[in-house]
């Protein structure tokens, strides 16, 4: 059955499907509860599944996760929602040295099935801590891994199969496309969490995205065409691990490989993604690996977030970069 | 239970300027005096026989048995450090044991007494020490989670803990451990609000030993520590924590009440650790040595075996029996370190994820080449 669906409603739908079916899952954050989450995400499921499955929390970010350990140590499977990704930094303890590490500490008897939501990134004009792309932190810990969905096909299934997932996982929630709409046919067989997918063939160059930056990169595919170039865009999907091997394919084809994130460029995905395509297909590339990312810089305040922000022209910039050389 | 005492008590806000004297207080709880008195206290009575009194005073041997020797083990090099529990064995005994087998216990790293309670091998928590691993034990079975390192983040998993057991409709409750020094995170005080609000079935035990490493209580509290709990709504008890009587029927009561759907219950053990913070420390360069001497005077075990002959519940020759079943221990502990086998070096790889990813998988193969390409060379 398909229906059109934002990836906000989709999101919805997964988490009562995942509710549905597991007694176990148990929703917890600030504002959730009646009033939805303030971007409406866990919209009427305290109303339906009650109070203790959906838990309005304390305003204490640390508490969340850390409460969620405990719960998931009682055989639960806490969904955790961060309300802003600015705000997980007072739970990055809990997240960094408890729940990443507790299945290694305990030798695999003790496995933590947490999913952290987070709505991440810019491009909603909001004050600072509201903007913010913290993925790099979490894709260097051991233990976490880390996701970024696009669009809502991936927010409808990808959100249950994070909650069916033994590991603790960082879901990052593009807070900017949650409007974005799409058909989503919920008796599909879904691609797997952990694989990125080819969304444009092309021959010239390869362009990697994830989470919001997806819609950039096919939109600059697009005017790249009109140009006569060939963009391939590959949606990486999964942050940590990184499924590179579509992408390696590619850059064999292409010689040339972009990677565009909001995050800021020093040492985020696009570093390590540069070395590992480097490693692998180095005799294939024809252009260093480039990568278009925010400034290190703060998150600025939110008139210079265009500026900020990677958009079509910056990307259109690098591939005619990655082309020149 | 009391909830909200009186006193007017304040700590010293000068650090240094008030050594932590024991509290000639009524606000706290005691059942056994220093000298081994027997008393009484009208709001928590201890209706306990012979056998179990003489097994409290084994308990209490055997553990500090096993902590002396895992010093000596550290100082011959068999173990990378350890945390001694010296002096705080009864506040340690009298919690373990106020435990029902199906509640859970969520120690820091100093909580030996309470593993020997539920019991985990010696040897199991010796691992962690000599650095094989983080703990051997298995948490679920023995009903005591693995050490947590990081001060203070224990106490928030046994809230969630204690609200899974609230889903479950358990009758059980989750005991969390912590130091004073601890009281000053921000999660333990979240952990205190949580449980608070959900009015969770854990119990908060405080093992105030005076000093968190160096720094004395009073640059971590103006109050009493036990006092905390009323600004959280739940009850706070203080009780002598080298009187493994009055530990163990302090936290029996308050673990009841958490099981019975009360809710939670600071407490404050009032405690000395007799050693150093670990093998690393060096007491000395800030404490003096008189205080030390006045709280030899106040030895957990001590006083419990003035009891013990006093009363004629034990004779020279259970005492004996003690004293060489520790030998034996001792013994054990000593053999099982030096023989411990040292971990495969491909185990860092293998429980990083409950399903392993492709990129670790690869890394843990290349790893096992490179050792390999080394086989029959020099390494």
């Amino acid at each position: 059955m398909a229906q059109t669906l934002t990836i906000g409603k989709a999101l919805n739908l997964g988490l009562r499907k995942a509710m549905e079916d597991d007694a176990k899952v148990v929703l917890m954050g600030e504002d959730i509860g009646k009033l939805g989450g303030v971007f409406r995400i866990t919209d009427g499921l305290q109303k339906d599944f009650g109070e203790a499955r959906v838990v309005d929390t304390p305003l204490a970010e640390a508490g969340i996760l850390g409460t969620a350990v405990g719960l998931a140590m009682r055989g639960y499977r806490p969904v955790c929602e961060i309300q802003f990704d600015g705000f997980v930094f007072p739970a990055y303890n809990q997240i960094v040295t408890q729940v990443a590490k507790i299945h290694a500490r305990s030798k695999g008897r003790l496995p933590m099935p947490i999913v952290i939501r987070i709505p991440f990134g810019g491009g909603i004009g909001a004050v600072e801590h509201h903007s913010e792309s913290p993925e790099a932190y979490f894709a260097h810990t051991a233990g976490l891994k880390v996701v970024a969905v696009s669009n809502p096909v991936d927010a409808y299934w990808g959100i249950q199969q994070a909650v069916a997932h033994p590991d603790p996982i960082v879901f990052l929630e593009p807070k900017r496309r949650y409007w974005e709409k799409a058909e989503v046919d919920v008796d599909a067989t879904p691609d797997p969490l952990f694989a990125s997918r080819v969304v444009r063939g092309g021959d010239d160059v390869t362009v990697l995205a994830y989470g919001p930056m997806v819609k950039t990169a096919l939109q600059a595919a697009e005017a790249a065409a009109e140009e006569g170039r060939s963009v391939e865009v590959v949606d990486l999907r999964t942050v940590s691990p990184l499924d590179l091997a579509p992408v390696f394919e590619s850059v064999r084809r292409t010689g040339r490989c972009v990677v565009v994130h909001e995050a800021p460029v020093t040492l985020g995905l696009g570093a390590e993604i540069a070395a590992r395509v480097t490693e692998t297909c180095f005799h294939s590339l024809e252009a260093p690996v480039l990568r278009v990312g925010g400034y290190d810089t703060p998150y600025p305040p939110s008139k210079l977030e265009e500026e900020y922000l990677p958009d079509l022209d910056r990307v259109l910039d690098a591939v005619d970069r990655a082309m020149e050389f | 239970m009391t909830a909200l005492p009186e006193t007017e008590e304040m700590v010293d806000p000068v650090p240094g300027a008030a050594a932590p004297h024991l509290p000639n207080r009524a606000d706290l709880v005691q059942l056994l005096t220093p000298e081994g008195d027997r008393v009484e206290h009208p709001d928590y009575a201890l209706e306990i026989g012979h056998d179990e009194l003489r097994a409290l005073y084994r308990d209490l041997v055997l553990v500090r048995r096993w902590d002396v020797e895992a010093t000596a083990l550290q100082r011959q090099g068999e173990l990378g450090i350890w945390a001694s529990l010296l002096g705080q064995e009864a506040a340690q005994i009298g919690a373990g044991r106020a435990m029902a087998a199906s509640d859970m216990a969520f120690p820091t790293y100093r909580e030996h007494g309470v593993a020997w309670t539920r019991g985990v091998d010696p040897l199991h928590v010796i691992s962690l020490f000599r650095g094989v691993d983080n703990g051997g034990w298995d948490p679920v079975a023995t009903g005591f989670n693995l050490y947590t390192v990081v001060i203070g983040a224990q106490t928030l998993h046994a809230t969630g803990y204690a609200m899974g057991l609230q889903r479950d409709g358990a009758e059980n409750a989750a005991l969390a451990f912590l130091g004073d020094g601890a009281t000053s995170q921000g999660e333990v005080n979240e952990a205190m609000i949580w449980a608070a609000s959900f009015s969770a079935p854990v119990v908060f035990f405080c093992q105030n030993n005076q000093y968190a490493i160096s720094v004395p209580l009073e640059r971590q509290s103006r109050v009493p520590l036990y006092q905390r709990a009323a600004g959280f709504g739940f009850p706070g008890v203080r009780v002598d924590g080298n009187d493994v009587l009055a530990v163990l029927a302090v936290t029996r009561q308050a673990l009841q009440a958490a099981r019975e759907g009360q809710g939670p219950t600071f407490i404050e053990a009032f405690t000395y650790r007799m050693g150093a913070h670990t093998t690393s420390d060096d007491p000395t360069r800030y404490r003096l040595a008189s205080e030390l001497e006045e709280w030899k005077l106040r030895d957990p075990i001590a006083r419990l075996k003035a009891h013990l002959s006093r009363s004629s519940i034990a004779d020279a020759a259970f005492f004996q029996s003690v004293e060489a079943e520790a030998d034996e221990l001792a013994a054990r502990i000593r053999s099982g370190t030096v023989d411990m086998p040292d971990p495969a070096p491909t185990e860092m790889f293998d429980h990083v994820y409950a399903e392993q990813t492709p990129q670790l998988a690869q890394q843990r193969a290349d790893f096992v080449a490179y050792q390999a390409s080394f086989e029959g060379g020099e390494h």
